[in-house]
């Protein structure tokens, strides 16, 4: 006798309505890209190909993503440097000051944004600090290197301590079983980070709203320019950045699957990028 | 320990040092500093006589209650707002992220796909699809027209600009934050722990109920705090879905006391009082419901 079993219907249910909820605004912003809008982009005004031809026609928009995407490179690849560089350190050595080691890393995440850019622009504000694209890029290192050392770590501590000795019973220095073991070993774990990173970089718009002065950001364009109705090209842009998203993770996924399978048949799931 | 051994270890923790110090000078200067700096500006006074925006080290106490008095409510509306944000991001990320993981096991491209959709939203900038969620559920939107079109709306009733609008759009933007935790916690799940449950004759419910949740609880945990930190402190989603009447949040307000006012101690004292009230919150539910695999 099959007994009742809610979880049967329910969860295929409602897994697919959520999904649904969260991909609505997608399709809308994808369709919307092809709106041949005058200066606002709320009614369905025909389909066009030229917002996808000229996706810089709109004035600002290609600079403000421009910026962002600089701005979302440069403090990734630091943030995920130091934060890398954290995760290691705080998983493989002893230390007298662990515990306070962890609150700051945990801090910076428990702090709602909104207070994290006040913070930041009391400090730049206190010390008479022109605010730009250089704030900015502080800013986001600060907030990012905290996520970074979180998703590294989860890594650096599946890794099996044997493989770092066993490099040195072969007589590898440190550095060699640095940049040798532990690093290729970390890469998935890495990449996962600095995917996690660019993301809540590009994406972030109220620490950059506090310490961002005049200079403009994609978000930033957008928050303006929803007063006054965001351009079908900043549809284009963001829809643009979605595919390339999806994309980036499907090549990374193939990849390290067929890593995985060459050299140990079966157990490819494992090297999915470990979000 | 031979000396030998302990020799290596402490000449160990030596470079250990040399790993975590630049990062957490940078988080020094650039997190610990900023909020020592905050701390202080909030105390801070006017210059007599000087223009807007014009203060000097003071400790003016005052600022505290003065902002307490003044803007209690809307703090108060945040921390409601964000409740209700995490319980629904909860009811609604935990069926995905165990229909994925545990549903889909070993279906590895729909596992992947599926995961591809819950991040790729991020590069969608959120901004852009909050402003979408706006368009959609305008007065003369599609869902708008066809809810009164069933007439399962009066006609004077709206969707956006109220309190309903600024949780559903919080909640939509903070999922991925309550998903991917959870996912990846039911992903490492040990699948026999769910066959031994129905070997013994438990329901799926009964199995799900006291085995695979009470498993998952570190991820729920985490999932949870990832969205209840930024919900509380959020004020995109009340300020392009919301009204200026009964949904003003206190990230509205602190923005605004810097920005529109210029009135730098205020708007610290208030964004003081947001991070420790947040931080007392969260430490006692860690306390409660927690466990050291946090970090």
């Amino acid at each position: 006798m099959r007994r009742f079993d809610p979880t049967r219907w329910f969860v295929p249910v409602v897994g697919g309505l959520a999904f649904a909820y969260l991909l609505v605004p997608i399709v809308y912003i994808f369709v919307f890209s092809f709106n041949q809008a005058g200066k606002t982009n709320l009614t369905w005004r025909g389909f066009t190909l030229d917002n996808w031809r000229n996706p810089c026609g709109a004035p600002e928009v290609c600079h403000a993503f421009v910026n962002s995407l600089q701005i979302g490179l440069t403090s990734t690849v630091v943030a995920t440097v130091l934060g890398t560089l954290i995760a290691i350190g705080l998983e493989r050595y002893r230390f007298r000051f662990s515990g306070s080691a962890n609150i700051l890393v945990f801090l910076p995440m428990a702090t709602p944004e909104v207070v994290f850019g006040a913070a930041l622009l009391t400090q730049f504000l206190n010390l008479g600090v022109t605010l730009g694209k250089p704030t900015i890029i502080l800013a986001h290192i600060a907030f990012c290197i905290s996520f970074v050392v979180v998703t590294v770590r989860a890594r650096v501590a599946s890794l099996d301590p044997a493989l770092d000795e066993a490099a040195a019973d072969l007589y590898a220095s440190g550095a060699q079983r640095f940049f040798k073991v532990t690093l290729p070993l970390l890469l998935p774990g890495i990449l996962a980070a600095a995917l996690l990173s660019f993301a809540l970089s590009f994406d972030d718009f109220i620490i950059t709203n506090f310490n961002s002065g005049a200079e403009i950001t994609f978000p930033k364009f957008i928050y303006i320019a929803a007063a006054r109705g965001i351009p079908p090209e900043a549809n284009v842009i963001g829809s643009f950045m979605f595919l390339l998203a999806i994309a980036i993770v499907v090549v990374a996924q193939i990849v390290t699957y067929r890593k995985r399978e060459r050299a140990q048949p079966g157990t490819g799931v494992q090297g999915r990028v470990g979000l | 320990m031979s000396t030998a051994e302990r020799r290596q270890h402490s000449r160990q923790g030596r470079l250990g040092y040399w790993f975590v110090l630049p990062g957490f000078a940078f988080l020094a200067l650039f997190f610990a500093l900023p909020v020592l700096v905050m701390l202080a500006t909030s105390l801070f006074a006017p210059v007599p006589g000087g223009g807007v925006g014009a203060f000097q080290p003071a400790l003016e106490f005052s600022n505290y209650t003065e902002v307490l008095v003044l803007y209690w409510v809307p703090l108060l509306r945040s921390f409601a707002f964000a409740l209700i944000t995490t319980v629904a991001a909860l009811l609604i990320g935990y069926p995905i992220a165990y229909l994925v993981a545990v549903r889909l096991r070993g279906h590895r491209l729909a596992q992947g796909l599926l995961l591809v959709l819950i991040i790729a939203p991020f590069f969608a900038s959120f901004i852009l699809r909050t402003q979408a969620w706006k368009i959609i559920l305008s007065d003369d939107g599609l869902v708008v027209g066809a809810l009164k079109a069933l007439s399962l709306m009066p006609p004077g009733a709206h969707l956006t600009a109220t309190a309903v609008a600024v949780v559903a759009g919080m909640t939509y933007n903070f999922l991925p934050f309550m998903t991917l935790p959870i996912f990846a916690n039911l992903e490492r799940l040990d699948a026999r722990l769910i066959e031994a449950g129905s070997d013994l004759y438990a329901s799926p419910w009964e199995t799900f109920r006291k085995v695979t949740l009470p498993l998952s609880m570190p991820g729920v945990l985490a999932g949870t705090l990832l969205t209840f930190i930024p919900a509380a402190g959020d004020y995109i989603n009340a300020s392009l879905l919301g009204n200026n009447r009964n949904t003003t949040m206190i990230g509205q307000i602190i923005e605004s006391r810097f920005f529109q006012a210029a009135d730098y101690p205020q708007a610290a004292a208030l964004a003081f009082v947001l991070m420790v009230a947040i931080l007392i919150l969260v430490m006692a539910y860690v306390r409660r419901f927690g466990t050291k695999e946090l970090l």
